[in-house]
């Protein structure tokens, strides 16, 4: 067999698979509603905050000015350190000023996108890593119960990860050269969300 | 294998992670039998599934003989483990039977993120210490639903198809973009098993 032809039998062989496990849920015998609630309700969760969001965007965009490695490495990180937040939620575990921390958490990290602040990336991990456990601590507080763990967590995490995502998409237009204070505005723009909330919390 | 094709395999192991499905506290039925059964049961439950994406990427990322050793490995620990708890264990293997998905997903997920070098025997072993307990649970699942034990010849092929595209894609990778794209999957893999067990130790909704 020509190589060609193989090579496209494998594809087709990979894409079958693909839509297998994309079409899973029609081979069920009948239809669980609950799952599929637990899914959206834990991807509705992390947007369901305005300042939640811009923190996780801030993420990505900062990983994106800070380059490689730490465009990938930050995103690798917060999820794991944010479940551990909460974990530290769900069991019970108290963690003072939340709030507080989360507000910071946009300020801070908005204020680094607008400076486009370049600490060490261990420096930049653990800033970070600090922030996702406010985050997760409060989103696991927060977990309805009766929820279908897995598929909530599956959406929890894919939004979150989304989130970051997008903060990356967009940081990439740092290497045009409109791109650059464009970012930094939409940083100081995160900044004072971050401080409108900081004053909530405050207040 | 071309770029194409391991794009193609690294989002089938990639997006089963983001897509809503049922997990099944019950087994699937189809109506073609016991072994069909065992088919959809793996691609429609995403606690057996993603294990199986995480073992089939933490093996290619380790190279072929990784890739080679855990494909039969795991795929023979899940069908012996199966059998095993089918006949004998399953009281035993349902009392634990909560925390395998969660210690698999979040010990396997760190594994892949963290992407260290690791020998081809102890990729190995983590596949057949999955595959065995993901197999026992499954064995006992269908024990307690009076399905017959073919369906684990179905459930043992399909881990075994499903591990050795994941792993073939993995090992294929040559772009740091989609490396990444695996190490972060794997993050979030772990970051479902951490929030899993938080929600264990709380006692409800798993």
């Amino acid at each position: 067999m020509p190589p060609r032809a193989s090579r496209r039998r494998l594809r087709a062989a990979a894409v079958a698979v693909l839509l297998a496990c994309a079409s899973e849920g029609a081979a069920w015998a009948h239809v669980d509603a609950a799952s599929a609630d637990g899914f959206a309700a834990g991807l509705a969760h992390p947007v369901s905050g305005l300042d939640h969001v811009v923190a996780m965007v801030a993420v990505g965009l900062w990983g994106a000015q800070l380059g490689a490695p730490a465009m990938w490495l930050l995103p690798v990180v917060f999820p794991m350190v944010m479940a551990a937040g909460g974990f530290l939620g769900l069991v019970g575990l108290p963690l003072p000023g939340v709030e507080l921390g989360i507000a910071l958490s946009a300020l801070l990290l908005g204020v680094a996108v607008a400076a486009e602040a370049r600490p060490r990336l261990g420096v930049a991990a653990a800033l970070v890593a600090l922030f996702a456990v406010f985050h997760g601590h409060a989103h696991g507080t927060e977990l309805p119960a009766g929820e279908n763990g897995l598929l909530y967590s599956l959406g929890f995490v894919s939004a979150t990860g989304s989130l970051h995502g997008a903060g990356i998409a967009l940081g990439l237009v740092h290497r045009w050269p409109y791109g650059v204070p464009a970012i930094r505005v939409v940083g100081a723009g995160i900044a004072a969300v971050g401080t409108w909330f900081l004053w909530r919390a405050l207040s | 294998m071309t770029r194409g094709l391991a794009k193609a395999l690294v989002l089938a192991g990639v997006v089963p992670l983001l897509w809503p499905a049922g997990a099944a506290a019950h087994l699937v039925t189809t109506g073609l039998g016991p072994v069909y059964d065992g088919v959809v049961h793996v691609l429609a439950s995403p606690d057996d599934l993603i294990p199986i994406l995480l073992v089939g990427a933490l093996a290619g990322m380790n190279g072929p003989t990784a890739g080679r050793w855990s494909l039969f490995a795991a795929s023979a620990a899940w069908l012996v483990a199966g059998v095993a708890a089918m006949a004998g264990a399953t009281a035993i293997v349902r009392d634990v039977a909560w925390a395998i998905p969660i210690f698999s997903l979040l010990g396997l997920g760190v594994l892949v993120a963290i992407d260290r070098t690791l020998p081809a025997l102890l990729v190995g072993v983590f596949a057949v210490v999955a595959g065995a307990l993901h197999g026992a649970s499954n064995g006992s699942g269908l024990a307690e639903a009076g399905i017959a034990w073919t369906a684990l010849l179905g459930i043992a092929a399909t881990v075994f198809v499903v591990l050795a595209l994941t792993a073939a894609g993995a090992a294929s990778i040559r772009a740091d973009w989609m490396r990444v794209t695996l190490r972060v999957a794997g993050s979030w893999a772990a970051a479902v098993g951490l929030l899993l067990l938080g929600w264990a130790i709380r006692g409800g909704g798993a």
